[in-house]
């Protein structure tokens, strides 16, 4: 399994998993105002932590997908496994941690 | 020079004419992105200003001082901005904390009290200069600062806020606004999320996100200390997903019931307030964040959190049933009635748009062009409690 997502992990860098240009679209909208209802417009953070590219520095991209997909139960933060898929959530963290 | 002077005088009535403005009817909406703040007579739907570069506007809100002159907008930077909508200019933007997430003003409309994430805790400010006047870090008594929530102006120059990480209820009270005067309630449920203040200024109630229920404080009767009402409704493991925190302000508060927001569940709660039982679930098309009452408390409409952010419902009163489904457009995001409650504006973020309609027809009457509005404040608020 750790193999397998860090086959993906590369895969991903290398563009094959990107999500077409409109899903991005729609990812960037998701992260803007759904994710930024919580971690804020520009994602300094609010209810939620902030998303920034230090911020998430050290924290491997499998747990933040897992976080994203599975959310974290007693905490705040929701599962999104129903609207965004592993790739997706993999290439959210890649936009979160460029820094803007 | 004679013969001039009336003429010259009669240019500078007219003049005066033209600028005089009434700020009763005004009112403030959002543009979420571009952190502007327009100036619009409610009555005609008429933009009359736009006032631009206020910050991060992504969660605002405004309250009025109680000449409605002045406008108060709490941006989500901790930025709070004074705007003067007889002559649509800033007075004076501040920055006062690093994250804020909205603020209240006092019963006599001298302080403005502001609910701040981090650092976590609640300043207050002179209406007049934005100056600071208190500044209340929200230490639970551990070190750490709590973010606060659910910030609402009370009776007697109060204020009530409930801190979202140390599980308490302060009353602050300002009579003496150079030693104020703190009352906490500790252990009143696990994450207050938001909270809201009845229309009489005498309830005030948390609702839970860690825990089931909501808690609730008589001010009547403050010796009673944190009563749980609704207690085993929505145990933790029955939850539905919460993409966004229900907000409280605003809520349906209707004769004898209090309509609420149920969280994770998609439900809208009706409370009998003579004892607190619940009378109802009302299913609903999502989950609800806003249930606000039409001001002559016929009606309640609701809107929801993402997924279903595109529905609004309204629910009739009289039998606690689903009146009608509207779909105004991409992302509902906030509503506000007319002061006596003909029509209701909507916002709609992602359509660009602010929707009105006709409360009785249910028709839709206008549509106002708005960038990615997320919030509508009238200046009517300025003489209601807890607004
Ligand atoms: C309803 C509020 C809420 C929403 C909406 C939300 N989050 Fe979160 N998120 C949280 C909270 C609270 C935490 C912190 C959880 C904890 O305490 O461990 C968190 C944590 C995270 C983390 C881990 C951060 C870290 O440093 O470990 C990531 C990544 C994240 N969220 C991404 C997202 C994305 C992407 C979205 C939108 C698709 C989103 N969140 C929407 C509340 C939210």
């Amino acid at each position: 399994m750790k193999k397998l997502l860090s086959l993906m992990l590369f895969t991903s860098c290398a563009f094959a998993n990107d999500p077409p240009s409109e899903r991005q679209e729609v990812l960037r909208n998701l992260l803007k105002h759904d994710c930024g209802a919580c971690h804020g417009l520009t994602l300094k953070g609010g209810l939620g932590p902030a998303l920034l590219p230090e911020n998430l520095q050290g924290k491997p991209d499998d747990f933040l997908v897992t976080t994203i997909l599975e959310g974290r139960k007693g905490t705040a933060m929701p599962p999104w496994r129903q609207f965004i898929n592993a790739d997706e959530a993999l290439w959210l963290i890649g936009v979160l941690r460029k820094p803007k | 020079m004679t013969k001039l002077l009336p003429i010259l005088g009669l240019l500078i009535s007219f003049n005066a004419l033209a600028e005089l403005r009434a700020t009763g009817d005004l009112g403030v909406v959002i543009e979420r992105e571009q952190g502007n703040a327009l100036i619009f007579n409610t009555s005609q739907h008429k933009q009359l200003a736009k006032i631009e570069q206020l910050g991060d506007l992504s969660h605002a809100s405004v309250v009025f001082s109680r000449d409605q002159r002045y406008a108060y907008v709490f941006g989500r930077d901790g930025g709070l901005s004074k705007i003067d909508m007889l002559q649509d200019k800033l007075v004076k933007r501040i920055v006062q904390a690093g994250n804020s997430i909205g603020g209240a003003i006092s019963q006599d409309g001298k302080l403005i009290a502001v609910s701040n994430y981090t650092p976590g805790g609640v300043k207050v400010f002179s209406s007049e200069t934005l100056e600071l006047v208190a500044d209340i870090p929200a230490d639970a008594g551990d070190g750490k600062l709590s973010k606060v929530i659910g910030l609402v102006d009370i009776p007697g120059q109060r204020f009530a806020f409930s801190l979202f990480d140390a599980d308490q209820i302060w009353i602050l009270d300002l009579k003496n606004s150079k030693k104020p005067d703190i009352t906490k309630f500790k252990d009143i449920g696990k994450q207050p999320y938001d909270a809201l203040i009845s229309s009489d200024g005498r309830y005030y109630i948390a609702g839970l996100f860690g825990d089931s229920g909501l808690a609730m404080l008589d001010l009547w009767h403050p010796e009673l200390g944190i009563k749980r009402i609704l207690p085993d409704y929505v145990k933790d493991d029955e939850k539905l997903p919460v993409y966004k925190m229900p907000h409280l302000e605003g809520w349906a508060d209707t004769g004898d019931y209090l309509l609420a927001p149920a969280i994770g569940k998609h439900e809208v709660l009706v409370i009998d307030k003579r004892n607190w039982q619940l009378v109802k679930a009302i299913p609903v098309a999502g989950q609800p964040v806003f249930v606000m009452g039409r001001p002559d408390g016929r009606q309640a409409w609701v809107n929801f959190a993402f997924p279903d952010n595109n529905q609004l419902q309204i629910i009739d009163i009289k039998d606690l049933t689903l009146q009608k489904t509207l779909t105004p457009g991409k992302a509902v995001l906030h509503m506000e009635f007319a002061p006596r409650g003909e029509e209701v504006w909507v916002a709609v973020r992602d359509d660009n748009q602010v929707v009105v309609y006709d409360t009785d027809t249910l028709q839709e009457i206008a549509r106002l062009p708005a960038q990615t509005p997320n919030g509508i404040f009238f200046s009517s608020r300025a003489h209601k409690i807890g607004f």
